[in-house]
């Protein structure tokens, strides 16, 4: 690592830009947000502004029910989401590692949802698929099983739908990682099982699952990380209810922010993401750390 | 990670522990399945885009129907044009400053070490992980016109422009792009630089004569990747939004305040919205999971 001494000013020179540019647009904001977090500001009434310590993490913690409902959202859509994803990502996966006419083209499908504009995925879903009249899902229901049911999915199933479209766009991003675990295990292993007549399904058992483990880790925390920043499906299918039923915190940063221009308590709001969060970071950039110390 | 190839290697590395053997025409048959139903939300809003208003809520959906160019004609009319050509802009400027400042970094982080090389690359990672909703207020704040009177109210006067989403997007891709590169530096073979530094090379030549066609795929899978995210990206353009010009995903959302239920145009502009990206990730397929996975995946 340190083969070189003479190259460390040049390696300082490259580094440097970029490393000063990344400080100043997130480093020095996040600083703002933690400064602003401790003021009572609103932009509506700006005569009124004052620091006030903690009281805006009182506020939220002890007298806003909308703030324990986003908690529980947030929870809940990124860990079905992500669970959700990993499990239909793994099926696309193991679905394209065969052989059949075809497969390039079915891969190339399977990927495409995640390639798709997270904004155009929500309309396309809230009207042309989830729409209880003219939807192709309830249309499909109303066909296919007995009883005319139709179900209006937002207004009665709204974090199901949700996270239905969620698991759309992030299941392809699973496959794309869990087939390249696949893909690095020595075709060898496999031949040798098979000589000794294991079944597919003890095939993939006993090969394929516990080589994914440390791939199944990765696409799990990288999909945490990506799926709690994701407010456009919220938006535009939802906006955030009926009620509060698909308020997650991101979403709830940006009401407080932007409609009722509280900047204090939207601040807040931003620091408790960024520590709720932490976990999760620390647990990747461990993984992270770990594969690449293999290399 | 497990092998060190050169990237020219590339296609044939992909196929390394591919079954090999012929799947069952049941399994082929399932996959199809699989597949059709995953891309059907997909081709639904494409084959929207071409059918009348009222053919888009007849049921049971249509799949062969005479295509109109109505609804391109109307989105057209309300203006689509600029709102892509904001994100046209939004993308692409922000793409090459991101290759500007990673290009550098990621060979300075690969092969030419500082000491604490591991600790810098690590918190370039850490601010891509860190939620935008930590940061977004102040930017807010500071991206108005007026700005914060007790920081001297200095207003940036970014909010809704092109400058603000710039800055914001290449801070976003620059951590990805520094880490996908890095580890396609890491690729090129030690000796060849060895050489190159015996015979007197300098950096520049060093990094542009000798390093960067070796991993010239490897660039171009970066930029795909950083077009791809900030052209979808969504929570920094609506929440800075302002009334002047913004991009696509905006334009979405304005389309449905404002034009209510026209499913037919909004499938056509969604339609139009999404092409550039699909084709790139069509393209870009093979390196795709290399950039989504930081590079930790190869």
């Amino acid at each position: 690592m340190m083969r070189r001494l003479g190259d460390q000013p040049i390696g300082r020179r490259l580094v440097l830009p970029a490393l000063i540019y990344v400080i100043l647009v997130t480093q020095a904001p996040f600083l703002l947000t933690i400064w602003y977090s401790l003021q009572r500001w609103n932009l509506n009434r700006p005569g009124q502004r004052a620091f006030v310590g903690l009281d805006n993490y009182l506020y939220l913690i002890t007298r806003d029910p909308t703030f324990r409902i986003a908690v529980v959202n947030t929870v809940v859509f990124v860990v079905g989401a992500v669970l959700l994803s990993l499990l239909l990502g793994l099926i696309y996966a193991e679905l394209v590692n065969h052989d059949f006419p075809g497969r390039g083209i079915v891969r190339t499908l399977l990927i495409t949802p995640f390639l798709i504009m997270p904004a155009a995925a929500a309309l396309t879903w809230k009207n042309q698929m989830l729409n209880p009249n003219f939807g192709a899902v309830d249309w499909f229901i109303r066909t296919a099983l007995p009883g005319n049911i139709s179900p209006n999915w937002l207004g009665h199933y709204p974090r199901e739908a949700v996270i239905a479209v969620l698991v759309w766009r992030w299941a392809p991003f699973m496959m794309l990682i869990l087939l390249a675990g696949m893909q690095s295990i020595s075709e060898e292993v496999r031949e040798a099982a098979r000589v000794d007549g294991v079944t597919p399904w003890q095939e993939f058992r006993d090969i394929t699952l516990p080589h994914l483990n440390r791939f199944m880790q990765l696409g799990g925390l990288l999909g945490t990380v990506f799926i709690v920043q994701e407010i456009d499906p919220i938006y535009l299918m939802t906006r955030g209810g009926p009620g509060s039923a698909t308020t997650t915190l991101p979403y709830l940063v940006y009401e407080k922010a932007r409609e009722s221009f509280d900047v204090g308590r939207g601040a807040a709001l931003g620091v408790i993401v960024v520590i709720l969060s932490i976990v999760v970071i620390t647990l990747l950039l461990r993984l992270l750390n770990r594969m690449l110390g293999e290399e | 990670m497990q092998t060190r190839a050169l990237p020219a290697a590339g296609r044939l590395r992909r196929r390394r522990g591919f079954s090999r053997e012929k799947a069952s025409p049941l399994w082929a048959i399932t996959a199809w399945i699989v597949a059709l139903i995953a891309f059907y939300p997909v081709l639904s809003m494409f084959l929207t885009g071409f059918k009348t208003e009222s053919g888009a809520v007849s049921l049971p959906p249509a799949l062969v129907f005479l295509p109109t160019l109505e609804n391109y004609r109307a989105v057209f009319a309300i203006n689509f044009l600029p709102f892509f050509g904001n994100s046209l802009i939004a993308s692409l400027i922000s793409t090459f400053f991101v290759m500007v400042l990673a290009i550098p970094c990621a060979y300075g982080l690969a092969l030419r070490r500082t000491e604490k090389w591991r600790d810098i690359l690590f918190f370039f990672i850490s601010t891509r992980f860190m939620p935008p909703a930590g940061v977004i207020v102040p930017l807010y704040v500071l991206y108005s016109a007026n700005g914060d009177p007790e920081l001297g109210a200095f207003g940036l006067d970014l909010l809704g422009t092109m400058r603000g989403l710039i800055i914001l997007y290449t801070a976003m891709n620059l951590p990805i792009a520094i880490w996908m590169l890095r580890s396609f530096f890491e690729e090129v073979p030690r000796d060849v630089l060895d050489a190159a530094r015996v015979d007197g090379a300098g950096v520049m030549r060093e990094m542009l004569q000798i390093v960067f066609p070796m991993v010239r795929p490897g660039v171009v899978a970066t930029i795909f990747i950083a077009i791809i995210f900030a052209w979808n990206e969504f929570f920094f353009a609506f929440n800075l939004a302002a009334a002047g010009t913004s991009t696509v995903p905006i334009f979405m959302v304005r389309f449905v305040t404002s034009e209510g239920l026209f499913w037919a145009k909004l499938a056509a502009s969604c339609t139009m919205a999404v092409f550039p990206i699909v084709l790139l990730g069509w393209l870009a397929q093979g390196q795709l999971v290399r950039g989504l996975s930081m590079g930790a995946v190869k």
